[in-house]
C-alpha cells in the first residue's frame, strides 16, 4: 500500500492539513499600525490552549482575525485545511461578556438557542427541538432554572455560563473563546474548566484567551505566548518557562518573576 | 347610507386607516432600531429624503405619489451609503458619521426647495415636513359610495395610501420572516456574522427598511415627526416588557392606539369641545405617542419610575425592621431585653425610622410593647438570631477571606446582612470557632 499522498495546502508544505487551524504568515494592522505580526502557527486537535500575553500583545485581535471579524494584512487561516467560509459551521465563538448589550430583551434559553441558529438556517423558526437542545446545554452549565431569566437579571458569572451554554448549543467541533474566565466567581470558574475539559476529551479543540498565569498549567495543554508575534507556541510543559514569560511580557510585570519562580519550585 | 358616515368614508376612512398603516410599519422597524440604539438612523434618514423628495418632485414636475416616492428612496439610501461612507474613511464612530451627512442632506433638499420656488412651483414645505393627513380623502362619487368595493372606487383611493399598505406588508413580512436574524444581529453582529448572518447585510436591509417606511410615512406624518412613530411606541413597549416578542406585539397595540387615539382627538376633539376647526393629526399623534411613553416610564410595572421607588421603599422598609430586630437581638444579648423608645431612635438613627419600625414590626408579631419600651417575641428572637448570624459571618470572611482588618468589618457587614443570597449561607464557620472577629457568638440556625 502507498503511504497516502499529503493532501497540498496552498504551497505552505510547513502546515499539517489535519490541524483545526493553521494560521500562516497573519499580519493585522490598525490604521496602519501592526497589532499582530508574522503569526506562524498550528494548533492540534483535542487540546486546550491558552492565549497568553500582556495587555495590547494581539490575543483578542488573533482570534478575530481568525474568525474574519477584522481584516488581516497579509496571510491566511485555514480550518482543516480550508478556508473559514467553508468550515464555519464546525467553529464556535465565545466574545468577551462586554461585548454585547446585557439589557437586550432577550431570556438566557433566547441567547443558548443562538447558537443553533446556523443548523436552523435563515429565515427559518426556532423549532421545539431546537429550544430543548439549547436547554440541554443550560443545563451542562448549571444554568436550567434560570432559562427564562431575562439576562440583565443574571450575575456576571452566570452570563458567561449562558455564553457557554450557546457555545455548545452549536455542536462545534473548534472554539475560540475570549477571556470565558475574566471576571467570575470561584464556583462558575470551576464549572466552566471543568465543562472544557470535557469538550477536551470528547476530541474538541478549545482555544481560550487567558489572563491568569498562574492557572496554565493546571487548565491547558498547550499554550501561544503572544506579544504582537508568536514568542513561543506549544506544550505547556516545553514552552511555559521562565524565559519565554519574560520574552513575553518584557519585563513589564512585577508578578511574572513570582509566576517565573512558582514555576521553578512547582517544576522541581 | 346617511350623510355623516358618507361623509366620513370620504374624508377620515383613508387618513385614519393611513395613519394607522404609517404608525404600524413605524413601530416594528422602530423596535430594532431602539434596541440597536440607533433611533438617530430614523431621524437621518427622514431628514435626508428632502432633496429626493424635491429633486423628483423638479424632474417629474407632479406632486402625485410614485416619483417622489422613488425620489426619497434614492436619497435614503444614498444616505444610509454615505453614512457608512463617512464612518470608515473619517474613521468615526456612525453618530457622528449621521451628524455629518444628514444636515448635508437635508440643507441641500432646503437648496433645492428655494430653487423650485423660484421656479413659482408650489411645494409647500410644511407638507414635507409636517404631512397632510388631511388631504388623503377619498373621492368618491354618490354612486360609488354604494359599492365602495368597486374597482371604480379603489381606483380613487389616493396612491400614498397603497404605498403605506404596501410598506406595511414589507415590513410585517421581513419582521416575521426575519425575526431569528434580527435579534441575534441585533443584540451580537459578531456571532451573527460568525454563524454565517451577515451582520452587515441585516444592518443595511433594516436601513433600507426604514428608508422605505419613512418615505412611505411622510404624506402621513411628515418626514420630521416619523421618527416620534418610529422610536415612542418601541419605547414604551420596551419599558414594559422583558421579552423581544412580547416588546414587538405591546409595540403594534400602542402605535394602533397612537393613530386611533390621535385621530379621534385631531379630528373631532376640538369640536367636541367647542373649538372649531380640527389639530394637525400628525403633530397630535406624535404628541400622542410620547405621552404614551410618559406614562409607561411612570407606571410600567417592572421599569416605571413608581415601581422603582416601591421597590426602594420596600427594601428600605424590610431593611430597617431588620435592623430594629438586630438592635434589639444586641440589646437582649447584652442583658437588655427591653429598649425605650428614645434609646431605639438613637441606635436606628432617627426616630421616623425606629417608630415606623416598631409599628410594623409589632403588627407583624416579630416585636412588642411593654411599659419601658420594646422587646423581642419568640418568633422575633429567632429571626433575629438569623439576622445576627448572617452579619456575623459575613464579618469573619472579610477578615479571614478578604483580608479586612476586624475594626473595618462591621460596617460592610450591616449591609450585606440584607442581601437576601445564598452567598451568606454558604460561608464556613470562622476557624477560631463559632466566636466572630470581634469574640462575639455566632448564633445557630439558618439566616
Amino acid at each position: 500500500m502507498n503511504p497516502p499522498t499529503p493532501k497540498p495546502f496552498d504551497a505552505h508544505p510547513e502546515h499539517d492539513p489535519s490541524s483545526p487551524v493553521s494560521i500562516h504568515a497573519l499580519t493585522v494592522a490598525y490604521h496602519r499600525k501592526p497589532v499582530l505580526w508574522d503569526v506562524d502557527l498550528d494548533i492540534h486537535a483535542g487540546r486546550l490552549v491558552a492565549v497568553v500575553g500582556p495587555n495590547g500583545a494581539g490575543k483578542s485581535t488573533l482570534i478575530r482575525a481568525c474568525l474574519g471579524l477584522i481584516p488581516s494584512a497579509t496571510g491566511n487561516v485555514r480550518f482543516w485545511g480550508e478556508p473559514y467560509r467553508e468550515q464555519r459551521r464546525r467553529i464556535g465563538y465565545v466574545p468577551q461578556r462586554d461585548e454585547v448589550d446585557w439589557d437586550f430583551p432577550v431570556s438566557a434559553l433566547d441567547v443558548a438557542a443562538m447558537g443553533r441558529y446556523a443548523q436552523i438556517g435563515w429565515f427559518r423558526r426556532v423549532s421545539r427541538a431546537h429550544k430543548d437542545a439549547a436547554r440541554a446545554c443550560l443545563n451542562r452549565v448549571g444554568m436550567l432554572d434560570y432559562a427564562d431569566r431575562q439576562i440583565a437579571q443574571l450575575s456576571g458569572g452566570q452570563q458567561q455560563r449562558v455564553f457557554l451554554a450557546r457555545a455548545l448549543a452549536q455542536e462545534a467541533d473548534l472554539y475560540f473563546m475570549d477571556e470565558p474566565l475574566a471576571g467570575v466567581d470561584a464556583a462558575t470558574e470551576r464549572a466552566i474548566v471543568e465543562i472544557l475539559a470535557k469538550l477536551r476529551d470528547d476530541g474538541k479543540t478549545v482555544v481560550c484567551v487567558h489572563h491568569d498565569l498562574q492557572t496554565i498549567e493546571r487548565y491547558f495543554d498547550d499554550v501561544i505566548m503572544l506579544n504582537m508575534r508568536v514568542v513561543a507556541t506549544g506544550n505547556v510543559a516545553d514552552v511555559f518557562t521562565p524565559d519565554n514569560l519574560r520574552k513575553t511580557y518584557g519585563g513589564r510585570l512585577t508578578t511574572l518573576d513570582r509566576a517565573g519562580h512558582a514555576l521553578g519550585t512547582q517544576g522541581g | 347610507m346617511n350623510d355623516t358616515l358618507a361623509t366620513f368614508v370620504r374624508v377620515d376612512l383613508v387618513p385614519l386607516f393611513a395613519a394607522g398603516a404609517a404608525a404600524l410599519s413605524c413601530a416594528l422597524v422602530g423596535n430594532f432600531l431602539v434596541l440597536r440604539r440607533e433611533s438617530m438612523l430614523g431621524d437621518a434618514i427622514s431628514h435626508a429624503v428632502l432633496p429626493g423628495i424635491v429633486a423628483a418632485f423638479l424632474v417629474a414636475d407632479t406632486r402625485a405619489g410614485w416619483p417622489m416616492f422613488v425620489g426619497a428612496a434614492a436619497a435614503g439610501i444614498i444616505a444610509v451609503l454615505l453614512v457608512e461612507l463617512v464612518r470608515r474613511l473619517g474613521r468615526v464612530e456612525s453618530g457622528a458619521a449621521m451628524g455629518v451627512v444628514f444636515p448635508v442632506m437635508f440643507a441641500a433638499g432646503v437648496v433645492l426647495m428655494e430653487r423650485a420656488a423660484a421656479r413659482h412651483v408650489d411645494l409647500d414645505a410644511s407638507c414635507v415636513l409636517y404631512g397632510q393627513l388631511e388631504t388623503l380623502t377619498w373621492d368618491l362619487t354618490p354612486d360609488m359610495l354604494r359599492a365602495p368595493l368597486s374597482s371604480e372606487a379603489l381606483g380613487r383611493v389616493p396612491i400614498e395610501f397603497w404605498m403605506l399598505l404596501g410598506s406595511l406588508a414589507l415590513v410585517s413580512a421581513v419582521v416575521v420572516l426575519g425575526f431569528k436574524e434580527l435579534r441575534v444581529a441585533s443584540f451580537d453582529p459578531q456571532l451573527a456574522t460568525s454563524l454565517g448572518f451577515s451582520s452587515r447585510l441585516i444592518s443595511h436591509a433594516l436601513a433600507v427598511l426604514v428608508a422605505v417606511v419613512t418615505v412611505a410615512s411622510f404624506k402621513a406624518v411628515g418626514s420630521i415627526l416619523v421618527v416620534a412613530m418610529l422610536v415612542c411606541p418601541a419605547a414604551t413597549a420596551r419599558l414594559i416588557t422583558d421579552r423581544l416578542e412580547v416588546q414587538l406585539w405591546l409595540s403594534v397595540v400602542v402605535s394602533i392606539v397612537t393613530a386611533g387615539g390621535a385621530y379621534a382627538l385631531g379630528a373631532f376633539g376640538a369640536p367636541a369641545v367647542g373649538l372649531p376647526g380640527s389639530v394637525n393629526i400628525a403633530g397630535s399623534m406624535a404628541l400622542f405617542a410620547g405621552a404614551l411613553l410618559a406614562v409607561a416610564a411612570v407606571a410600567s410595572p417592572t421599569h416605571g419610575v413608581l415601581a422603582r421607588h416601591a421597590r426602594r421603599r420596600a427594601l428600605a422598609t424590610r431593611v430597617s425592621e431588620e435592623d430594629l430586630v438586630g438592635t434589639l437581638y444586641r440589646a437582649e444579648e447584652l442583658g437588655t431585653p427591653v429598649l425605650a423608645m428614645d434609646t431605639l431612635a438613637q441606635l436606628m438613627g432617627g426616630t421616623d425610622r425606629a417608630t415606623g419600625a416598631v409599628r410594623r414590626a409589632v403588627a407583624a408579631g416579630i416585636a412588642a410593647r411593654e411599659a419601658r419600651g420594646v422587646t423581642l417575641t419568640d418568633a422575633g428572637r429567632e429571626f433575629g438570631a438569623g439576622i445576627i448570624r448572617t452579619h456575623r459571618l459575613w464579618e469573619t470572611y472579610l477578615v479571614e477571606r478578604a483580608g479586612l482588618r476586624a475594626d473595618h468589618v462591621h460596617d460592610p457587614a450591616e449591609v450585606l446582612e440584607h442581601a437576601r443570597t445564598e452567598a451568606g449561607d454558604r460561608i464556613d464557620p470562622p476557624s477560631t470557632g463559632p466566636l466572630d472577629p470581634h469574640g462575639h457568638p455566632i448564633p445557630d440556625g439558618s439566616p
